[in-house]
């Protein structure tokens, strides 16, 4: 117990904020879920249309795109992004790849938005897929154009359809989020492995870190909990008065 | 030439990843099972025990938690043995990765298991109590089979992410195919190109456990009735 109260009075800055001179911890982590999951989910929209669509030629690529990458471990994908696009020589001799590739912190983003993009992509074509035929029906009915009938009535019936298991997807990326180390990225694992190099305390160390992704968990299944029952509320068993 | 020499390495690191991936799997399943079985007992110490064991694991990322195990898993041993006066056992990475990850997703095996257990009717069981059979038949003749129908796409899901998360083993120093493939590329200063290999290995070996499960479960559902569309 002793040992947990010297980390956290040693590095309880360093494990949410700050390290003294750049942001670690808790905050790039935060930063680098809602970030990857913001990119990813605006991706996913015409992705997941293109998906669903009847041309092979627009719905093909895009299962290709989602089958590769979530056929591979997102590790892998880190680590091609990172350490190997930097070593090709196509990389180094333009300029603004260089700039974009020396950087750890972009190679994350790049690779973690890819990566939740394709899953995300899978969940809402799935969820299009399954809108009932009377919706898509009824907005033909009222003369919509395709575009119009996707913006009015398809996706948004979709997208709240798609929440619990997108509500996984942003916790699965959650989980992710900790192989960002391995790209030099100062995120809470990075700020435990610090400490734990410099006081030989692993269980205290790593275990401070647990419990604050615990944390982080718990409030994503809350405000997700919260989301379903304003959006989904119409899927809902009533409740007996 | 092909692979630059590094061809048997490769395979060497892509055994290791199977057979990691299949031990942990081995053991997931089995605590799953155990897990399982004890959220749906009627021992509030079990159901609290199992409840908290899936809750608080299913919560932290994998790899903090390996890194936990891994690095607090030998002190702790080292006390036990200390305890018990025997000589220190050394805990090679290889087991410490197929306890760690069959630790982990034996979280999700457990919830898997449950979902299913609880799929399988309750007339069937006490038909089979009613034939006079002992809790041991009941189980292995009618809830364990019908039980598997049901857990078998979630087994599947699990599975995969199991497997692609075999590929964190390298960071705490184990020699499987993500490792072996970036000493390949720090070797011969071609990096993208062993990566890209290990991504492919990986696609691989997630394609035939696609095409393998799609079996195993047409196997599974013999004699249900799909929805004729």
């Amino acid at each position: 117990m002793n040992g947990f109260i010297d980390i956290v009075d040693t590095y309880w800055k360093a494990y949410l904020w700050t390290d003294g001179y750049k942001l670690s911890g808790l905050v790039i982590t935060l930063w680098l879920l809602a970030i990857s999951v913001f990119l990813g989910f605006i991706l996913s929209i015409p992705l997941s249309v293109a998906r669903v669509s009847k041309n092979k030629w627009v719905s093909k690529p895009v299962w290709f795109y989602t089958y590769i990458f979530r056929g591979t471990p997102l590790y892998v994908q880190l680590l091609l992004i990172y350490s190997g696009l930097y070593s090709l020589d196509v990389v180094r001799n333009v300029d603004v790849l260089n700039s974009f590739f020396k950087e750890g912190m972009n190679c994350t983003i790049l690779a973690f938005a890819l990566n939740t993009c394709a899953y995300t992509t899978e969940i809402f074509a799935g969820a299009i897929k399954a809108t009932p035929y009377g919706e898509i029906e009824a907005a033909r009915a009222y003369g919509m154009t395709k575009f119009t009938a996707y913006r009015r009535i398809i996706l948004p019936s979709a997208l709240r359809r798609a929440l619990p298991a997108y509500s996984n997807e942003v916790i699965f990326m959650l989980h992710s989020t900790p192989i960002a180390f391995s790209a030099t990225v100062p995120d809470l694992l990075k700020v435990a492995r610090d400490a734990n190099a410099a006081t030989y305390r692993s269980f205290e160390a790593f275990g401070l870190a647990a419990l604050i992704y615990l944390c982080i968990t718990f409030s994503l299944v809350w405000v997700f909990r919260r989301a379903e029952r304003r959006w989904l509320a119409y899927l809902q068993p009533r409740r007996a008065k | 030439m092909f692979l630059y020499g590094y061809g048997p390495l490769l395979w060497a690191g892509t055994k290791l990843t199977i057979v990691l991936a299949l031990f942990s799997m081995l053991v997931a399943f089995l605590i799953g099972l155990l897990g399982a079985g004890a959220k749906l007992s009627n021992n509030p110490v079990l159901r609290w025990g199992s409840t908290a064991y899936t809750t608080i694991i299913r919560g932290i990322p994998d790899l903090v938690l390996m890194l936990l195990l891994f690095y607090s898993g030998q002190i702790w041993l080292n006390h036990l043995t200390e305890w018990m006066h025997v000589a220190q056992i050394n805990i090679d990475p290889f087991t410490a990765g197929v306890i760690t990850i069959g630790f982990i997703y034996g979280a999700y095996f457990t919830e898997t298991f449950r979902g299913a257990f609880l799929s399988v009717p309750k007339g069937q069981l006490e038909a089979g109590f009613a034939y006079g059979m002992s809790h041991w038949q009941v189980f292995h003749r009618v809830l364990f089979p019908q039980m598997m129908r049901f857990a078998l796409p979630g087994i599947g899901n699990n599975w995969q992410v199991l497997l692609k998360s075999t590929a964190l083993v390298s960071i705490i120093g184990l020699a499987d195919v993500v490792k072996l493939s970036s000493d390949a590329g720090k070797a011969t200063f071609h990096m993208f190109f062993f990566t890209l290999m290990a991504g492919v290995i990986y696609l691989l070996l997630t394609t035939l456990s696609n095409v393998i499960l799609m079996k195993l479960e047409q196997k599974y559902s013999v004699g249900v009735r799909g929805a004729d569309l």
